[in-house]
């Protein structure tokens, strides 16, 4: 553990921060994003905010998988669940996601086969341990996920699997970049990369928001030092007038990405036409679906769906948390009707999700605002 | 309305107690020891058993004799998967907890009651196995399994055996521990590294592809607890075995009850590599894992050096470390300071990433 404690250390820490406060202007307001749901719970986990001047301010992106799930696809989910002979298998965190009638654990008290998995491999295993029963897996993720998914599928075929599918959600993350960057309202004036997705696509994708839109970015890893540091690789293009895709995460990420990691995606999925986001509504060509000839694998295709579209709850203002034009706290429903324990909005159930990140860790002044105790 | 009174209003819904479940059917979150299974037990349990003794939730009720004499009462209940782990077993888990229960509340733990509940099937060696290992652990503390039960059910009615013990123990004379005695400024001492326990059951369930030596802590405490009674006498204010939904939960019921705040230093915390590493990579926080050999202490700051050296002389308490302090600001919540050089608030959980570890 060596390797993190240097990636925590409080003194390097403390150092960057001076490097920081001396970039900023006082008085003048600088708006970031973090794209990526692991940066904002790593932000409110070290408490990152706590060393920043209070002209930063960091504004949480639509980058947590279960927060963009639609109400419609956790319904789709829960209806696989139910059917005779399945054995529905999903990462922990979706398994609090409330659709219309309560959420998988719910569904999992009423009798549905729900089983928590930590890998799409370990939802095979069940498939062969089980042979008269329909293992299913929520596949859901953005890029950084889809190449587990992919050779899990890619595994079921070598291994003629006939009672094994995916419900398959992987989303991308440019697409719904292009559309924050699109809304009217838009107030930011730079972007920390997310990590664990640039692994699989590299930076490229990233370059139309510096060329296009004018606005900085900076790939960061997911350790307190790493987001330290990209917030002064952005301060400091924004102080110097450049604006650029950077690589703070030079120790894993590649420009070109993970080429190997791309082939198995492309060879299991394509994009589908378009999807719904959740908050976002409708986002043309920003989703993977299970391409035909794997379709025997599809859960969409060997299962009846209800494949209704339902509106969010009226309170719920995810789409604006998630499109950072409300900070979790602004929301109407934040922390009183909604709450960690009965959430209305997925932003409140992830532990990557702003709202929970926010309410777990962070309902507490930033320091630089905090009278003195 | 700004962000100040966002958050004062939600830290003043959350202190008050639950009022309605509103849970349609049992989930396992209500099992973990978060904030469901306090509204389990606020809004459910307690209105229809309220009674002077059940009121303060307290790991044991205090019974007060004819006499004078005080006698702490606890239950609880064993369905930890699987029923053997390194470092341990379901049986030592029955006997410690129950034993720490009382320890924590202050008393010298006279007997035990088991109860056990076999699931048709069983093979009679694991059976056999598992009551030898019930009785060394009872020898090995020095408290008697005085009283038992055994019932079976049907094949599929339960994983193999559960086991619920209970237990009495005689409270000191003087003796005064509990929440409503911590004081701004008091202390908090942790007897060692945490989430050893949680983190053992996973990886023995062998659902993940990780392997590593990560051993249960389960140990009982009484003799421990006593060494620091005796030490510090009435500078000790309460005490917490840090059991289901780890070191945070028992802090945050503590500052909730006690109307005060904890601030915990990070970097004070004894994690050990291997079990910090496994936290790391399945993405829990060590706070919230489960501990079944570890005591939180909260002492008066002039007996905190003499607790602490009481503590760490003894076996259980070698690592033991000062972990934070209580204050008046805040009260009801913990803040961590964190490594890194920030602060954050250390919560309940709703639900609990690992089920049935105990």
């Amino acid at each position: 553990m060596k390797h993190l404690s240097e990636y925590r250390s409080g003194e390097i820490a403390a150092g960057l921060a001076e490097r920081i406060a001396a970039l900023v202007e006082p008085g003048s307001a600088y708006k970031l994003m973090e794209i990526c749901g692991g940066h904002t719970h790593a932000i409110y986990r070290h408490g990152i905010e706590d060393l920043l001047p209070a002209e930063v301010q960091l504004v949480h992106g639509p980058g947590c998988p279960v927060c963009v799930i639609p109400m419609g696809r956790q319904d789709d989910a829960i209806a696989i669940a139910e059917q005779d002979g399945v054995i529905f298998t999903t990462f922990a965190d979706m398994l609090r996601v409330p659709a219309t009638n309560g959420s998988l654990l719910d569904a999992k008290a009423r009798g549905a086969d729900v089983r928590m998995v930590y890998s799409p491999l370990d939802a095979l295993r069940l498939a062969r341990e089980n042979p008269d029963r329909q293992v299913v897996f929520f596949a859901i993720g953005f890029e950084t996920t889809a190449p587990s998914t992919a050779l899990t599928l890619l595994r079921a075929g070598a291994e003629g699997a006939n009672n094994f599918s995916i419900f398959c959600n992987h989303v991308l993350v440019p697409p719904p970049l292009r559309a924050i960057l699109d809304a009217p309202d838009l107030q930011l004036d730079g972007f920390i990369g997310p990590g664990h997705v640039s692994t699989v696509i590299g930076t490229q994708p990233y370059e139309f928001i510096a060329s296009e839109y004018g606005k900085p970015v900076v790939v960061a890893g997911f350790e307190p030092l790493d987001v330290l540091q990209s917030i002064y690789m952005l301060l400091r293009q924004l102080t110097e007038g450049r604006c650029e895709v950077e690589n703070q995460y030079v120790r894993v990420v590649r420009r070109e990405g993970n080429e190997r990691a791309l082939a198995v995606i492309e060879e299991t999925m394509e994009v589908r036409d378009t999807f719904e986001w959740r908050g976002l509504g409708f986002i043309e060509r920003s989703a993977l679906g299970v391409r035909e000839q794997w379709g025997r694998f599809d859960a969409e295709r060997r299962f009846e769906l209800p494949g209704t579209r339902v509106a969010d709850p009226p309170a719920c203002q995810c789409g604006e948390v998630l499109r950072g034009a409300l900070r979790p706290w602004e929301c109407k429903v934040f922390g009183t009707a909604c709450t960690p324990e009965r959430p209305i909005g997925t932003c409140m159930v992830s532990s990557e999700g702003a709202c929970a990140a926010y309410y777990n860790y962070g309902r507490l002044e930033r320091r630089s605002e905090r009278t003195p105790a | 309305m700004d962000e100040r009174e966002v958050l004062e209003r939600i830290e003043a819904r959350r202190q008050r107690a639950s009022r309605r479940l509103l849970d349609k059917h049992v989930t396992l979150a209500h099992g973990a020891g978060g904030r469901s299974s306090q509204a389990l037990v606020e809004a459910l349990l307690l209105p229809a058993l309220r009674n002077s003794l059940l009121e303060p939730l307290a790991d044991a009720a205090i019974l007060e004799l004819e006499d004078g004499a005080r006698l702490a009462f606890s239950t609880d209940s064993y369905v930890v998967k699987p029923l053997s782990f390194p470092g341990g077993d379901i049986a030592r888990l029955a006997v410690h907890g129950t034993i720490n229960d009382l320890a924590v509340s202050g008393a010298r733990p006279l007997a035990l009651s088991a109860g056990l509940i076999l699931e048709e099937g069983l093979a009679v060696a694991d059976l056999e196995r598992y009551v030898a290992s019930l009785g060394t652990a009872a020898r090995e503390a020095g408290v008697p399994i005085a009283t038992g039960d055994t019932k079976v059910v049907e094949r599929g009615k339960a994983d193999g055996l559960y086991i619920s013990t209970s237990g009495i123990g005689l409270v000191a004379a003087g003796s005064k521990l509990g929440a409503q005695e911590i004081r701004p400024g008091d202390r908090v001492l942790l007897s060692g590294t945490i989430g050893d326990h949680g983190m053992a059951v996973l990886v023995a369930r062998g659902e993940l592809e990780l392997e590593g030596e990560i051993e249960s802590d389960t140990a009982p405490l009484h003799e421990l607890v006593a060494a620091v009674l005796a030490a510090c006498g009435a500078a000790v204010h309460c005490m917490r075995d840090p059991t289901r939904g780890g070191v945070a939960t028992a802090l945050n019921e503590l500052a909730r009850a006690s109307r005060t705040g904890i601030v915990i230093d990070e970097s004070a915390i004894p994690v050990a590599a291997t079990v910090a590493g496994a936290c790391e990579i399945l993405g829990i926080d060590p706070l919230y894992v489960a501990n079944e050999g570890k005591l939180i202490a909260i002492v008066g700051p002039e007996a905190a050096e003499v607790a602490l050296a009481t503590m760490r002389a003894h076996a259980l308490g070698r690592e033991a470390t000062l972990i934070g302090e209580i204050r008046e600001e805040r009260p009801g919540m913990v803040i961590l300071d964190t490594t890194f050089g920030g602060s954050r608030v250390v919560d309940t959980l709703a639900g609990d990433p690992l089920p049935r570890i105990c």
